[in-house]
C-alpha cells in the first residue's frame, strides 16, 4: 500500500464521525523505484491532505517531508523528488491502519488493505 | 479534409464511438473549456448507397496529424486514407485518379521513396493473378520511387465492393464502388495476440477480452499522467489496457483472494503487469462499492472509472451485509469479541440496480469534471431491443455512446460512455444517500426486481410465447457472416 492510498482511505464503521487519519501500524516497508511524472505529481498534489501524509510517511521512517507544504512547492525539483519517493516509492507491505476512533484495526497483507467491514459495522 | 475511414468489419458499433473519442484524446476539437462542447463531434458521411454498418465511412478531420494519430492508437480502424480518386469503374476511377492534384500526389511519388500497393475487396476474396492485374492497371499514376513490400515509405490501397450476392450481411451493394488511397496510419492489431487472454498468466471468470479492454481504454482516454480506477478489478483485465496506454491504475474488488494472493507469488494481478512489462498499478485495495472507504471530503481525484460490474449473469454481485441481511432481519450479526481478528465478514448479493446506483454515485463524486466513466450495461434482448433502452442517468452525467455487444439470444451489453459535465453537489449527495438506505431497508426487493440472472436463465414465458406473433413482427438485428458484430 502506497501512502497515497492511506491519504485516500478513512474509517467508515457506521456511526464513525472522524474515520481519517487512519493510524498505521508497521510490520514491514519496502522501496520500489517508480519514474517520476511531474505531471501527475502536480495533479495530485492538491487532494492531498499533507499533515496527514508527512505524519504517515515519518511513520514509515520517512522524515524529510517540510511540516506544511502549498503549491508554490512544486516549482522546486528537490521537493517533487522528496513528494514521488513519500507518495509512490514507499510501501506498507505488512501491518495494519488503525481506525483514529474506535481502535478498529484494518489488515494490510502482502500490500493490499483489506477495508471490509464486519457485519456489525456497516 | 475528408478522409476516407475503413473500419474492421467487427464491433460494429463500437467503431465509430471509438474514433470520436480518440478525437476528443488529441484535442481535435482544440483546447475547450467547456462551451463548445456541444459542437464537439466529428464529421461523417458515408459513400453513396452504403448501409450505416459499411465499413467504410468518410471522415472530416482538420490535418493528416490528426487522422494518423487517431488511426494508430485505435483499434478498429483498420485505416485512414487520403482519397485520391473513386468511381464506380475503372475507367471513372482512372479519370478521378488524374483528376486529384499533381501537388497532392507527386510528393509521395517522387524517386527516392519506396512503396506499395495493396488490393483489397470487402466481401470476396480476389486470386493473386486479379489483384496484380488491378496494379498493373495503375500504370497511369506516375509510380517513380521502388516497390518495396516490407517496409515501404508509402502504403497504396486499392480497395473495392462489388455486388458480389452476400456483402457480408449487409444490404448487397447497389453500384459498384472502387477507392484508391494513400494511406495515413492504422490501428496497431498486434496489440491482441500479445494481450490475449490465452496468454495472461492470471485468468479469472470474467476477465475481460483484450480486443474490448482496449476499446474501453480509449473510450476512457486513458493517456500518460491520468489516474484511472476499477472498482471492480478482478484480476486487472480492464487496467492493463489502460496502462498500456501510459495511465496511473487503482483497483478494488471485494474478494480479497483475487486481489492479495491470486495463485500465488507468481500469478496474481500484480504478475499480469509485470508480464507486459507495465507500470504496477498505484493501488490495489480490498473494499466494498457499496460502502466505499473513501475519505470524506475527498473528490474529483480520478480522471476515468473503467469497469464492468457484477450484473449477476455470469458472476454475481456481493456487498458487505451478510447472511442476515438475506433473511430480512434488521439487527446484524454481532461478531464476539475474541472471534473479531481473523473474522471473515459474509457478505450479501447485490443486485445490478444498486449496483449501478452506487457506481454512478462514486464516479460522480470521485471523477474529475470533463472526466470519463465507462461501463458495461446488460440489456435484455426480449425487450423491445430495437427501441431506446432506459440507461442509467445521473444529473452529473451525459451519456455520449452506447455500443451494444450481442453475447446471447436473451442478453446483450452495451457500453455505455458518460461524461461528467456537473460537480458533485450537497443535494445529489443527500439524494444518493436516501437511495443507499432505501436500497439497504428493501434489500430483498431490489434483489428480486435487479435479478438479470434469472431473466437470462429462466424459461422464456409461455405467455409471451404464445403472443410471440408480434415479437416475430419486430424486426431482428442483421447477421454478419452468420453472426452477430
Amino acid at each position: 500500500m502506497r501512502l497515497l492510498t492511506h491519504n485516500m482511505l478513512s474509517s467508515n464503521i457506521k456511526g464513525v464521525a472522524n474515520g481519517f487519519p487512519l493510524r498505521i501500524e508497521v510490520e514491514k516497508v519496502v522501496e520500489k523505484k517508480v519514474d517520476l511524472n511531474a505531471d501527475f505529481l502536480r495533479n495530485i498534489f492538491p487532494k492531498i491532505e499533507w499533515k496527514a501524509f508527512a505524519e504517515a510517511a515519518r511513520t514509515l521512517g520517512y522524515a524529510e517531508l517540510p511540516e506544511d507544504a502549498d503549491s508554490s512547492f512544486l516549482d522546486s525539483d528537490d521537493f517533487l523528488d522528496k513528494f514521488h519517493h513519500a507518495l509512490l516509492e514507499l510501501h506498507l507491505e505488512e501491518g495494519a491502519l488503525i481506525c483514529p476512533e474506535t481502535g478498529r484495526r484494518f489488515p494490510v497483507n502482502k500490500g493490499i488493505p483489506n477495508m471490509l467491514l464486519h457485519e456489525d459495522e456497516v | 479534409m475528408w478522409y476516407l475511414c475503413v473500419f474492421y468489419h467487427r464491433l460494429l458499433d463500437y467503431r465509430k464511438a471509438e474514433v470520436e473519442s480518440l478525437a476528443e484524446l488529441f484535442r481535435v476539437f482544440g483546447d475547450d473549456d467547456g462551451d463548445n462542447k456541444e459542437s464537439s463531434s466529428l464529421k461523417w458521411r458515408l459513400p453513396q448507397h452504403h448501409h450505416p454498418d459499411s465499413p467504410f465511412h468518410f471522415v472530416n478531420l482538420p490535418s493528416e496529424d490528426f487522422a494518423r494519430n487517431i488511426a494508430n492508437r485505435s483499434i478498429l480502424v483498420k485505416g485512414i486514407y487520403e482519397l485520391w480518386g473513386e468511381g464506380s469503374s475503372y475507367e471513372e476511377l482512372e479519370e478521378s485518379i488524374r483528376c486529384y492534384p499533381d501537388e497532392r500526389k507527386l510528393p509521395y511519388l517522387d524517386s527516392g521513396s519506396t512503396f506499395k500497393i495493396t488490393v483489397d475487396c470487402f466481401g470476396k476474396v480476389i486470386s493473386f493473378q486479379e489483384q496484380n492485374d488491378r496494379i498493373k492497371g495503375l500504370a497511369y499514376i506516375p509510380f517513380k520511387g521502388r516497390a518495396n513490400l516490407r517496409n515501404p515509405d508509402h502504403n497504396f490501397w486499392l480497395m473495392e465492393t462489388d455486388d458480389y450476392g452476400t456483402n457480408n450481411g449487409l444490404p448487397p451493394v447497389v453500384q459498384r464502388r472502387i477507392f484508391f488511397g494513400r494511406e495515413v496510419g492504422g490501428a496497431d492489431r498486434k496489440l491482441l495476440p500479445t494481450y490475449q487472454l490465452k496468454s495472461r498468466t492470471y485468468l479469472g471468470p470474467t476477465a475481460m477480452d483484450a480486443e474490448i479492454a482496449f476499446l474501453m481504454a480509449n473510450q476512457a482516454l486513458a493517456t500518460p499522467g491520468k489516474l484511472v480506477y476499477d472498482p471492480f478489478v478482478g484480476t486487472g483485465s480492464i487496467l492493463i489496457a489502460a496502462a498500456h496506454f501510459g495511465a496511473m491504475t487503482m483497483g478494488a474488488d471485494i474478494d480479497i483472494r483475487v486481489v492479495r494472493d491470486g495463485r500465488g507469488p507468481d500469478c496474481n494481478v500484480w504478475s499480469n503487469f509485470k508480464q507486459y512489462g507495465l507500470p504496477m498499478p498505484i493501488a490495489l485495495l480490498r473494499a466494498d462499492n457499496n460502502l466505499p472507504p473513501w475519505r470524506p471530503g475527498l473528490k474529483e481525484i480520478f480522471d476515468a472509472i473503467i469497469c464492468d460490474p457484477p450484473y449477476g449473469v455470469r458472476a454475481g454481485g456481493r456487498k458487505s451485509g451478510g447472511r442476515k441481511l438475506l433473511k430480512g432481519t434488521v439487527d446484524p450479526y454481532t461478531v464476539p469479541d475474541d472471534k473479531r481478528t481473523d473474522h471473515i465478514p459474509s457478505t450479501a448479493a447485490y443486485s445490478l440496480v444498486e449496483c449501478v446506483h452506487d457506481l454512478l454515485d462514486l464516479a460522480a463524486r470521485m471523477i474529475v469534471m470533463g472526466g470519463r466513466l465507462v461501463f458495461f450495461y446488460p440489456v435484455l434482448r426480449e425487450d423491445d431491443y430495437v427501441e431506446d433502452h432506459h440507461y442509467p442517468e445521473h444529473p452529473c452525467f451525459k451519456l455520449i455512446a452506447a455500443s451494444e455487444q450481442i453475447l446471447s439470444s436473451r442478453y446483450s451489453r452495451v457500453l455505455l460512455t458518460m461524461v461528467k459535465i456537473g460537480p458533485y453537489t450537497e443535494e445529489i449527495a443527500e439524494a444518493a444517500q436516501l437511495k443507499h438506505i432505501e436500497f439497504r431497508e428493501n434489500h430483498l426487493k431490489w434483489l428480486e426486481d435487479g435479478n438479470l440472472h434469472s431473466a437470462v436463465f429462466s424459461p422464456a414465458d409461455p405467455q409471451i410465447a404464445a403472443a410471440g406473433d408480434s415479437s416475430l413482427s419486430r424486426e431482428p438485428k442483421p447477421k454478419y457472416r452468420g453472426k452477430y458484430v
